[in-house]
């Protein structure tokens, strides 16, 4: 099957599902609000988010410098820096690095990179047992199912659904399992051993601080100070585009991500990780620190990324996945997260997706937008969503990757459309054609490739005289003499 | 001023353009409209065709800077495409570029100059319709039109006017998105026609006919009894039932 054809069907199945879109729509609409609220709450958030972009575009114009920057002052720290140009090359370092420390039982908290580049699965090829903690996402993981949202990644699952599935998969008991609380207790039992046996902690990384070689990493339930702190090996994965400057740089975005995201002035958890724990008089700018496990290693990962740095999808890169786009986008909330195939959904990973991995395998999903802007007025960075869709777009047609009739039609719309007399003649010829078939003025199924409208709603009939035909006569006669 | 009055208008809905004409006439205006127009090319543009999209633009460029008058457009997305897209597609043409930057600097869709040009609110008309105001995308994300033409609307109608749910929510139309991605887009219109039966309103007003026949289409399929009219036709008194 074509990848358009597979995503027209993860299409039908995901609005065959009344269900999930229901609770998908609820969900949205609540994160939506409660950003309003949030960015409503600071001072002049349209400074901020014009602040935040220009932190993200100077940084991603010197890019090169600022990481370069990063793993030297990260370096000098004690962390260990691995460049990752493919996801095999990441998920390969990983690897090795879990071989070399003698891993058998790796804890991870959240992180898109590494679902990007399916760490946990060549994880788990090389022996080592990998598990979720972030609460979500270890229902992700019991459930075998995939994340439907950048932050929210089990929005596509009610309760019920998490209740069944722990008894099912792990053998909780009816009243372990009878609410939320419950559940998530049950989750911190289960997890808590791991934690506590675990020999590395994987995470990803919010935001990398150049000058000062620290990573951030903020989270909600505490599995991210947990996974970077308990293990004796952490392994911060991130993806190349996440450095900001200085840590005044990143106190301005953090101002912005979780407000964006989840409503928060901020998350419950904002971890500033510099370096592993080494002993006083050790040399090291951490000598004396007590805490934190004994290496870290930073993993950048590349990925595609670069590809979007030269080019007119460059402002892709500001990116800091808050996941606003998708609470509001209308396509999002009536399809959800699996349908776009992808590890990012939404309007952001109908950018991403093409961007990293070539329009190819993903030339629809710059496609399934109404181009409405609502992502565009929620960007935190102001990332103008529908502006790098439509380059998308171009590039498709370009490559010649949309359908023959568009391809046929739109030079021929052209040529018409560029002869004023002709234009009017042949939609003349158009509109006696149509008030044949048409009943009451209306059509109720259009042919070939345009019954896509007529599949939902009706379509009227052109008038059989256009206003400027009207128009003219009406014009003429005043004007005769009489 | 001039007219560019849109290909949908003009083919689909040309009383669309006879209450623009009658509305403007009535406010004193002198209105010209130039024959040799069509399409000001957004469905290329928005399809990513973009060589035939400057074709039309130029075309549209071409009819519309022969003159220096403002021109007047009863959409906001084609109004958006002028604006916002022809300074951006002309960005490197000696030629057009001026001419496209122009253009755009007088160019306003019809809400956005009666409020923000003339200064004028229509005169009130008690009797008509329950009428909801849907606030078609374009215009409001693209030209930032968010009170201009709800201020007119509630000069004419008052009381008539109801609250639609997600007003500002996209109902799925977005050119050949409907055509191409048909079961998404019947999705997005499914819940606005969900949200207009909610708000009890008699009729629909947008600023745009392209949402407009999308939302019509919607309605005659579900058998709605509710109407369709543009925010020229309410003005200048039309009721089209």
């Amino acid at each position: 099957m074509t990848s358009a054809a597979a995503f027209y069907r993860r299409i039908d199945d995901a609005l065959a599902n009344t269900r999930v879109r229901q609770a998908l729509a609820s969900t949205m609409t609540r994160l939506a609000d409660r950003r309003t609220d949030a960015l409503a709450s600071l001072p002049d958030s349209d400074a901020l988010r014009d602040q935040a972009r220009r932190i993200r575009a100077h940084t991603i114009a010197h890019l090169d410098r600022y990481l370069e920057t990063f793993a030297t002052n990260a370096e000098a720290r004690g962390c260990r820096i691995h460049w990752a140009p493919t996801a095999a090359d990441a998920t390969r370092i990983v690897v090795e690095i879990a071989r070399e420390a003698g891993i058998t039982l790796a804890v991870k908290s959240k992180s898109m990179v590494t679902e990007e580049i399916e760490l946990n699965a060549a994880l788990e090829a090389a022996g080592v047992r990998v598990v979720e903690t972030d609460l979500g996402e270890f229902v992700v993981q019991v459930g075998e199912d995939r994340p439907s949202h950048i932050i929210a990644p089990i929005v596509h699952r009610r309760r019920e659904d998490v209740a069944r599935l722990f008894q099912e998969k792990l053998g909780a008991r009816p009243e372990e399992v009878a609410d939320v609380a419950a559940i998530t207790a049950f989750a911190r039992r289960t997890l808590r051993r791991d934690f506590l046996q675990a020999g590395m902690g994987i995470s990803g990384v919010n935001m990398a601080v150049a000058d000062s070689g620290s990573v951030c990493l903020v989270t909600n339930e505490g599995n991210g100070r947990l996974t970077t702190t308990l293990p004796r090996v952490h392994v911060a994965v991130m993806g190349l585009e996440r450095v900001v400057p200085t840590a005044a740089d990143l106190g301005v975005l953090l101002q912005l991500l979780a407000r964006s995201a989840t409503g928060q002035a901020l998350s419950v958890y904002t971890n500033v990780i510099s370096g592993p724990r080494r002993p006083a008089g050790s040399g090291s700018p951490n000598a004396g620190e007590p805490d934190g496990p004994d290496a870290i290693h930073v993993v950048i990962v590349d990925n595609g990324r670069t590809k979007m740095l030269d080019g007119p999808l460059a402002e892709m890169l500001y990116c800091i996945r808050c996941g606003a786009c998708l609470n509001v986008c209308p396509v999002y909330r009536h399809i959800g997260g699996h349908a776009y195939g992808g590890v990012y959904p939404g309007p952001m990973g109908a950018v991403v997706s093409p961007g990293q991995m070539g329009l190819d395998a993903w030339s629809e999903l710059p496609q399934a937008s109404s181009l409405c802007g609502a992502c565009r007025d929620v960007c935190p960075v102001r990332i103008d969503l529908p502006r790098l869709l439509l380059t998308l777009r171009a590039q498709a047609a370009e490559r010649e990757l949309t359908p023959w009739w568009l391809r046929l039609g739109m030079p021929l719309y052209a040529a018409v459309a560029t002869r004023p007399a002709l234009y009017q003649w042949l939609g003349s010829m158009a509109a006696r054609v149509a008030h044949g078939v048409a009943r009451g003025g209306w059509v109720r199924r259009l042919p070939g490739p345009l019954a896509g409208w007529t599949a939902s709603r009706d379509f009227p009939a052109p008038a059989r005289r256009s206003f400027l035909q009207s128009y003219e006569e009406r014009r003429g006669r005043t004007e005769r003499p009489s | 001023m001039q007219l560019f009055v849109t290909c949908l208008v003009d083919r689909f809905y040309p009383g669309v353009g006879d209450a623009v004409v009658s509305v403007l006439e009535r406010l004193g205006l002198d209105v010209i409209v130039p024959s040799d127009q069509t399409c000001c090319g957004q469905p290329a543009f928005n399809g990513g065709f973009v060589r035939d999209a400057a074709a039309m633009a130029k075309q549209t460029i071409d009819v519309l800077t022969a003159r220096p008058d403002p021109v007047i457009v009863p959409s906001g997305s084609c109004a958006d495409m002028i604006v916002n897209h022809y300074p951006e597609l002309f960005q490197d043409d000696e030629q057009y570029g001026p001419r496209a930057r122009d253009l755009a600097a007088r160019t306003f869709e019809f809400s956005q100059f009666l409020v923000d040009v003339l200064g004028v609110t229509p005169p009130a008309c008690p009797d008509g319709p329950r009428l909801a105001y849907h606030a078609s995308c374009h215009g409001l994300r693209g030209l930032g039109l968010r009170d201009q033409p709800r201020r007119v609307l509630h000069a004419v109608a008052g009381d008539r006017a109801c609250d639609l749910p997600d007003a500002e929510v996209c109902c799925g139309f977005g050119g050949l998105f409907a055509v191409k991605m048909p079961a998404i887009s019947g999705a997005m219109l499914d819940a606005k026609l969900d949200a207009i039966a909610q708000s009890g309103a008699n009729a629909v007003v947008a600023t745009d006919v392209s949402c407009l026949m999308h939302i019509g289409g919607g309605l005659h399929r579900r058998g709605s009894p509710v109407r369709v009219l543009h925010i020229a036709e309410v003005v200048a008194g039309d009721r089209r039932d």
